[in-house]
């Protein structure tokens, strides 16, 4: 009896002593860092360039970081940080994240099962990945897994998709990705190029019918300086991007507004041969 | 008198470092020691806490625990009293001292579970030292804690510069150094207690 009755008094007193202390020494709490933290997504993603959020939040405090560095913040929550802070909100280009590449198991041709970790990082140390296009994405999700929103989903037909309605923008994709294959874009723009090949149109169609082959029709119908051609890659000009009915003019439909469509819905597309037609490929 | 007291200090610091002889108190020992500032800084929150823990965990033993015949109690509430100490101290150090405060970042908080704390008070209530006696061998063994801690940061330092085999390079070194380090204070063994 006599051990409980000490030791819930020493408790008691330790509990007391604590929060005395607390009361009369503690440091005093910033109230506007504490509104500040309360805007902030919590997601500790670290694309602010901060060890966290609440690093970050120090850092606007302190005045030694501008507002608006966070990408998964949305554009609500950051006027109210900005108007917290009192300083003027600058506009903040929202974007997301696209995996420029249309190569699903239907077009793009694999040279080999690759039947290892399940990492794209892991099947790129095996002869570059088991994909015939050596820019096409592996499809086994190192991506999804690095994403701290869910926003990407791994198709079961290899692709990797991002669902733009959830992306933040934060980046952490377009690193992880072993083909760097991953890219940060606006999110107004329309169109994208979902082909990452800079290879000439031949070598690229052996291994996907889904590739963008360089024939410069997007060019021609867009706007001037719309699209332009980088080596055999037509690529989408961000600052002044074309209008959505471009995608119309596109042979192999690599350039669209969203990701390929699954399986299903294109199934008059060219079967990709199977793995021992496709070992002659290069 | 004196004598026995310069025993037990010596004894604590370099006979008995806690951290190379004793083994207690590693988790910081390594964690800590990759620089000299963050080292200085630790090393005195230890012997700040370690001398407030013994005076208070021998004060508690000897007019709490032993009257009562509690001495089994004595683990759970020594951990609470260096637990509820360290709190008390993590504020203090927030308000007074905040580049310590963020030096010393999780490090503080885990002084709490140290064993080189917990140890130090055990050992006092082991030998039956009294208050007084507690409180030097406690702030005894922390100095001596820190003087390990710091002649290790400074070796770790220096081989930040060092050309350390590839297999070697990070934790392993240390641990090596550290096993030499422990090995050179073998050579205290006889002096004083």
């Amino acid at each position: 009896m006599t051990a409980v009755i000490i030791l819930t008094l020493i408790g008691v007193l330790l509990g007391l002593a604590i929060a005395l202390t607390v009361r009369y020494f503690g440091a005093p709490v910033d109230p506007l860092a504490e509104q500040v933290a309360e805007l902030m997504p919590g997601a500790n993603c670290g694309a602010c360039g901060f060890a966290g959020c609440n690093d970050y939040v120090q850092a606007l405090v302190s005045g030694k970081a501008k507002p608006g560095l966070c990408p998964s913040q949305s554009a609500d929550a950051l006027q109210k940080v900005c108007v917290l802070l009192g300083v003027a909100s600058e506009g903040r280009a929202e974007k997301v994240a696209v995996v420029c590449c249309s190569g699903t198991d239907q077009y793009a041709i694999r040279r080999a099962f690759y039947n290892g970790v399940n990492d794209c990082h892991s099947a790129m140390l095996v002869a570059g990945g088991s994909k015939g296009c050596v820019y096409g994405c592996l499809g086994l999700g190192s991506c999804a897994r690095a994403c701290p929103f869910g926003a990407i989903e791994m198709r079961a037909d290899h692709i990797a998709v991002v669902h733009p309605e959830i992306c933040v923008g934060c980046g952490k994709c377009v690193t992880v990705c072993p083909r760097r294959i991953i890219k940060l874009v606006p999110k107004s723009a329309p169109v994208h190029v979902f082909c990452s090949s800079p290879e000439k149109a031949p070598v690229k169609r052996k291994v996907c019918s889904a590739a963008c082959i360089g024939c410069r029709k997007c060019v021609k119908a867009a706007g001037e300086n719309q699209m332009f051609i980088n080596g055999f890659l037509a690529s989408v000009n961000y600052e002044n991007p074309p209008s959505a009915d471009i995608v119309a003019v596109c042979p192999p439909k690599v350039l669209r507004t969203e990701a390929q469509p699954a399986a299903s819905a294109a199934s008059a597309a060219p079967a990709a041969p199977e793995a021992p037609a496709a070992t002659t490929a290069p | 008198m004196i004598a026995e007291y310069l025993s037990l200090i010596i004894g604590a610091i370099l006979v008995n470092n806690f951290v190379l002889s004793r083994i207690l108190g590693i988790c910081p020992f390594l964690g800590v020691s990759k620089k000299l500032s963050t080292a200085l800084g630790m090393g005195g929150a230890v012997i700040f806490v370690m001398t407030l823990a013994g005076f208070v965990t021998a004060l508690v033993h000897h007019y709490v625990l032993l009257p009562h015949g509690l001495m089994y109690l004595r683990t759970i509430v020594f951990i609470l009293l260096i637990a509820g100490l360290v709190q008390i101290v993590e504020v203090l150090l927030q308000r007074f001292s905040p580049p310590l405060y963020s030096a010393l970042g999780i490090f503080l908080p885990l002084i709490t579970t140290n064993c080189a704390v917990l140890g130090a008070a055990i050992i006092c209530a082991d030998n039956h030292y009294s208050v007084i006696k507690s409180t030097v061998f406690c702030s005894a063994s922390a100095v001596g804690f820190a003087l390990a801690l710091l002649l290790f940061a400074s070796v770790r330092e220096k081989l930040e510069l060092a050309r350390v085999p590839r297999c070697l390079e990070g934790p392993a070194i240390a641990l090596l150094t550290a096993g030499i380090l422990a090995m050179a204070f073998t050579g205290f063994s006889g002096l004083g207690g």
